[in-house]
């Protein structure tokens, strides 16, 4: 299982710096999408996107609202593919 | 009331992106030195473009060589990806206006407009997007398909980049948008509603449904895919169609006072604008140019001049076979015999049709002629029309002239037209 998380924040870490552009050393567990990654609205509704495609799983609008740091996205992703 | 001033307006700062490079100096050099910026279309450029009767166009040329474009100087990867390439081509040219006209850090943002206009707009774009969803499904559109390819997003990010708060708008009238975007932004700063207008237009339509397009129009030149330099040929007997093009080309418009205090350098004044309707075809000219001739006229009494001081005219001539001799009656019709004594040329004949871009660019070799007392010539001039044997068309090699006066056309789709006119400012 901790493999598991382990290889889901790469992917989610890899995920955020293609679609923001930022590198991910500058991506923490604890970094905001919006105030620490400097994404807009338009920025998170495509982030959502690749990680729905990229993660094979589906994100409703309520849910995205709720994704506001990268542990939030990494924990979120790790409920949603553990079924 | 509706106008509240009647003020001088001058170009200020100039930019421009095409396919002889990047920057109004390495443009001009190149065009006043015969150099073409027609290539061959690569067969990867889009879908099918094997297939196209007509295989050549004006190219921006890439790279990070000097004079090319290279899009990661101005924009973040994120950022490219946001916007379809013909606002990257503009947020170039409008970079060079902007840092030559000296505005960025004025501090009346609320003053400084924006007037960026397209023939066509994202249609690469859209078309990518349209692909996405068919391969996919409709919930998977990104949330930058319609910003990332609506015409006015281009003033949009011009506006975002600066913090441009001024009028901010856009015109779209095909291959009349430049000269259109120009004149009434000219108009905005004459009437009071803006200080500063960066005006122009931007054109990137090299996709299978615009390419194809205009061939199912047969308005693109076929004959010359093996020696695409030939391809663009106003006023000579073998044209046969204009040649997509690509580009973007920007001015800074500027109210005289304000230039003149600030101590700006002054390329040009703009004192005449006209525009006209056709009322006659989606694409073909009036037969006796009345449409080119009414906005050339209204030009020339708004700038209240006689005919015989037109110095110079930077013709539309795109290269094909009606238009080109439809502009010559236009101008026959207006100028009597004084055309004799107005050279005349297309700098098509060197970059190439830029659509909604091009009378933006033409625009800038218009006041580059005034300001070098240099007419930029029309290439492949080798067998003259016959008709224009009693004028001067600059043919193939540019030519020394004290420029006054400049005059410069564009006419679009539609049957669209709109002349402008520069004045030399002493």
């Amino acid at each position: 299982m901790t493999n598991n998380i382990e290889e889901i924040s790469n992917k989610v870490i890899n995920i955020i710096a293609d679609k923001l552009s930022v590198e991910k050393t500058k991506i923490k567990m604890n970094s905001t999408i919006m105030e620490d990654l400097g994404a807009d609205s338009l920025d998170t509704v495509e982030l959502v996107m690749a990680l729905e495609e990229e993660c094979k799983i589906s994100v409703s609008d309520t849910e995205a609202q709720e994704l506001k740091t990268v542990q939030n996205i990494v924990d979120f992703v790790a409920k949603k593919t553990a079924s | 009331m509706l106008l509240q001033k009647n003020q001088r307006v001058v170009v200020t700062g100039m930019g421009a992106v095409s396919p002889l490079g990047v920057g109004v100096k390495n443009n001009w050099e190149k065009i006043v030195n015969g150099k073409s910026g027609i290539v061959k279309i690569p067969s990867d450029m889009f879908d099918g473009a094997d297939m196209l009767k007509s295989k050549v166009a004006g190219i921006v040329p890439r790279g990070t060589a000097e004079g090319e474009f290279d899009v990661n100087e101005i924009l973040s990867v994120k950022n490219q990806n946001k916007m379809d390439i013909f606002i990257h081509l503009a947020l170039k040219a409008s970079q060079e206006a902007i840092d030559d006209a000296g505005i960025k850090s004025l501090p009346n943002k609320d003053e400084i407009g924006v007037l960026v206009g397209s023939g066509i707009g994202g249609i690469s774009s859209l078309s990518n997007n349209i692909k996405k969803i068919q391969e996919t499904d409709l919930t998977r559109l990104s949330p930058f398909a319609i910003p990332m390819m609506i015409v006015n997003m281009v003033g949009g990010q011009i506006a975002i980049e600066y913090g441009f708060r001024g009028p901010n708008s856009a015109i779209a009238t095909a291959c009349a948008s430049g000269t259109h975007s120009i004149g009434y932004a000219a108009r905005t700063i004459a009437s009071g509603d803006a200080t500063i207008m960066v005006c122009g237009g931007a054109e990137s339509a090299f996709t299978s449904v615009s390419v194809a397009g205009f061939c199912a129009l047969r308005a693109l030149s076929t004959s010359y895919n093996d020696t695409p330099e030939k391809s663009s040929r106003p006023w000579d007997t073998g044209r046969d169609g204009f040649v997509i093009a690509e580009g973007a080309a920007t001015l800074v418009l500027e109210e005289y006072e304000h230039a003149k205090k600030r101590g700006a350098n002054i390329y040009a004044e703009i004192v005449g604008y006209g525009m006209s309707g056709d009322g006659y075809h989606m694409t073909a000219p009036h037969p006796e140019g009345e449409g080119a001739y009414l906005s050339m006229k209204r030009a020339m009494e708004t700038a209240e001049i006689n005919t015989n001081e037109i110095d110079y005219i930077n013709a539309h001539g795109t290269s094909t076979p009606l238009g080109d001799m439809m502009e010559i009656s236009a101008i026959r019709k207006l100028f009597g015999d004084n055309i004799k004594d107005i050279p005349i040329s297309s700098t098509k004949s060197a970059t190439g049709h830029l659509l909604g871009a091009s009378g933006a660019l033409e625009a800038i070799f218009s006041i580059m002629a005034i300001k070098d007392g240099i007419l930029p010539p029309t290439l492949n001039l080798e067998n003259p029309e016959s008709g224009t044997e009693d004028l001067n068309l600059v043919p193939n090699v540019a030519q020394k002239k004290v420029v006054n006066f400049a005059l410069s056309n564009s006419f679009g789709f539609g049957g669209t037209n709109a002349s402008i006119i520069f004045k030399k400012v002493s």
